[in-house]
């Protein structure tokens, strides 16, 4: 962008069917924690048969209900190269729940009807007999640093990596991606997915923070984000953490 | 354990639910039934098929307590015996519980939670089944909202096909089920002032039932309620049997509403505020013209109801009209805010959000409220948020754009009370969104102030 005041592109993937753990909340984070730096957000929606755009600096796909996620899996797989491009290129994504499993390999669901990944990220995920539900905390390493994330869970996926991309975080109360190694999430350069919802950001302002300033330097702005006051967002992370068993 | 006999089985029950309430440790609605089910899991089905006039079930994710009240109304004034759970005890535990004390009783009516409801339809075998709503809810709890709509599916399937089934012809998803039922009537809203032109954020079914198109709205009401049809298929809304044809929202205070009925017009004055309560209302007048109830009967008793438990009831405080509007997910909240707003005065709130079981550990639910229109025009005056979540609710409001000055965070319930009431002395008006275990705490804190009765005895 030539004039006028810094800006990060968010290319928000099909808000009308994956939306239904409060995916909006995220989006609420990216805007208004750059609003209060005098920076701004343009957010471009991508639903069933839209062209994905190569030229945002940030990708969001959230999570949605088992039949909208199928419908979402087979438009995707058709018109992913844009995006492909774009993260390859140092654009963050993010994916969370459904939109986590759909940027691996695919998914196979319980009635055994495979559902397409676009393999961002190299992981599988299939379907366990019982859902993963509850409270979760994380230790999550970004950026040369160690912080705490908190969330909350509900997948029956369980979800496995292969060598092509480290977890997000260690689970530290909770169940992660499969209820068995203890890892949570996925990572591979600025591609990110995970199960945590609660939403995610709101109550992790570092996780955000982090993911903002990717998307401003791809953007090409060196911009340092100044710290806000973020005592509500700590407050309730202490909540979130008290309520998963942790400092009570 | 083998089942004990039924006598044996209820004389246990009943004697354990006095105990309860002589320990203090609640109204007994629930754990009469739950060892009742326990000692004789076919006790329901038994003491069900004793009623003479038979079950009446009612199910939906919102509105089913105030709906149970209004068709509880109507039965009275006919003179009816009944049967009903009160005071929102909607498991099975809890229909157990109540038809222990059948005796004597003409007709059981109870109101059920919806994923309880494939189970108590398969013990109850009722002769009328009211099907409201199905909202996006507890997520934690019911899981996806399609999972709920294919076991109420099947359920329907399982009726006797001489049963009725009443439902919200405006839901594209409960009309589907209902549909496929031989013998069924359904209610709707048809006054075209009353809607919207298009969906909320987060509605939930959208997609059409046969072919997976987008579902055309040619008016929406409430969430994803509204007068819908599929333009690829041909499917859609059928004229209601029970139908709004004038709907008059008067704020807080109420409604005025003119229903077509098969049996003759009714024009019903009802002392509910929204148009969750337009729906609860005519769920009520489908289900009492369905028990042979005459217009005459079913309009004046109706009228005559206030609001349940925590759902817009009013408590003077002091100085302090309190006006408590239970919310429990997104629609809820959305027409609790949506009723807040045809108030013309500036608008003090308190909400109290709780994580507990019966609330949804899940708090994401509340990022799917509209919150933000209470921010656009400047209406909201002052907020206090409070609560075992109560961070949540604050960073909820930061979000939307609230200004830090305009919020105080008070977790404990009581002294969030006292800051409420301060805060809203300029208008004398107080209105309070708690979820459902918040309510029942907040129950408590006016009960100590002497203010309301608890809620088992609430009828």
């Amino acid at each position: 962008m030539s004039t006028g005041q810094p800006s990060v592109r968010l290319c928000h993937l099909y808000p009308d069917h994956l939306n239904i753990y409060a995916d909006r909340g995220n989006i609420a984070v990216f805007q208004r924690r750059l609003e209060w730096r005098v920076l701004f957000l343009e957010v471009v929606e991508v639903g069933l048969g839209d062209p994905i755009p190569s030229d945002c600096h940030l990708y969001y796909l959230g999570g949605g209900q088992d039949r909208d996620q199928m419908l979402v899996a087979e438009d995707l797989v058709q018109k992913a190269d844009p995006l492909r491009h774009a993260a390859h290129d140092g654009a963050v994504v993010l994916g969370v729940c459904g939109g986590y499993q759909l940027l691996g390999h695919g998914y196979s669901g319980a009635d055994g009807r495979p559902m397409p990944g676009i393999g961002l990220l190299d992981l599988e995920t299939t379907a366990g007999s019982s859902r993963l539900i509850g409270d979760v905390v994380l230790d999550v390493t970004l950026g040369g640093q160690t912080r705490t994330v908190v969330g909350y869970e509900n997948h029956a996926g369980r979800t496995h990596l292969g060598g092509g991309c480290t977890p997000l975080g260690h689970v530290r109360r909770g169940h992660g991606n499969n209820g068995d190694d203890r890892c949570e999430g996925a990572v591979a350069g600025r591609c990110l997915g995970t199960y945590l919802h609660g939403p995610l950001l709101p109550k992790n302002p570092w996780l955000a923070d982090t993911l903002l300033g990717w998307a401003l330097e791809h953007a090409g702005f060196g911009v340092d984000l100044e710290p806000l006051d973020d005592g509500l967002e700590t407050a309730a992370h202490g909540a979130a953490a008290t309520r998963a068993g942790l400092r009570r | 354990m083998p089942s004990l006999p039924q006598g044996l089985a209820a004389s246990a029950a009943r004697g354990a639910g006095r105990l309860s309430q002589k320990l203090g440790r609640g109204g007994g609605t629930t754990i009469p039934g739950l060892l009742l089910n326990r000692l004789r899991p076919e006790a329901t089905a038994e003491m069900a098929l004793a009623v003479p006039g038979g079950v009446v079930l009612l199910s939906g994710t919102n509105g089913k307590t105030t709906t149970a009240r209004l068709v509880r109304a109507a039965l009275d004034a006919s003179g009816t015996r009944v049967v009903a759970n009160t005071a929102g005890s909607n498991l099975e535990r809890g229909v157990a519980t109540a038809l222990l004390n059948a005796e004597g009783a003409e007709l059981a009516l109870f109101e059920v939670d919806e994923a309880a409801l494939p189970r108590l339809m398969a013990q109850t075998r009722p002769r009328i089944v009211t099907l409201m709503n199905l909202f996006r809810d507890q997520l934690d709890r019911y899981g996806e909202l399609e999972h709920l709509v294919d076991r109420w599916r099947d359920a329907v399937a399982e009726l006797d096909p001489a049963a009725t089934v009443i439902y919200n012809a405006d839901d594209p998803a409960v009309a589907e089920i209902a549909a496929r039922h031989p013998n069924s009537v359904s209610y709707g809203i048809e006054d075209p002032r009353v809607g919207r032109d298009r969906l909320p954020h987060a509605a939930d079914t959208t997609e059409c039932r046969h072919c997976g198109a987008s579902l055309h709205y040619e008016m929406v009401t409430i969430a994803h309620l509204g007068r819908w049809s599929c333009s690829e298929c041909g499917l859609a809304r059928v004229q209601p049997d029970v139908r709004a044809t004038r709907v008059e929202l008067h704020g807080l205070d109420g409604q005025r509403l003119a229903i077509a009925t098969p049996q003759g017009p009714i024009e019903l004055s009802l002392r509910l505020p929204g148009m969750h309560n337009s729906y609860n209302a005519l769920a009520a007048t489908a289900t009492a013209v369905a028990l042979n109830l005459a217009p005459e009967t079913i309009g004046p008793a109706l009228a005559k109801r206030e609001a349940a438990f925590g759902r817009a009831e009013r408590t003077q405080v002091g100085s302090t009209r309190v006006t408590t509007l239970l919310a429990k997910n997104p629609a809820g909240a959305n027409e609790n805010i949506r009723t807040m707003l045809l108030e013309d005065h500036p608008l003090h709130l308190l909400v109290l959000l709780n994580d507990r079981t019966a609330d949804g550990q899940d708090v994401s639910w509340i990022w799917d409220v509209d919150y933000e229109l209470l921010l656009d025009g400047g209406r909201l005056a002052s907020l206090t948020v409070s609560g075992d979540r109560a961070y949540d609710m604050a960073l909820r409001f930061r979000y939307a754009g609230l200004e830090p000055g305009q919020l105080s965070v008070v977790p404990s319930v009581p002294a969030a009370l006292n800051a409420a009431l301060q805060s809203s002395s300029s208008t004398g008006d107080l209105y309070v969104l708690p979820t459902y275990t918040a309510l029942l705490e907040f129950q408590a804190v006016l009960a100590d102030r002497g203010l309301v009765p608890s809620f088992w005895e609430d009828r």
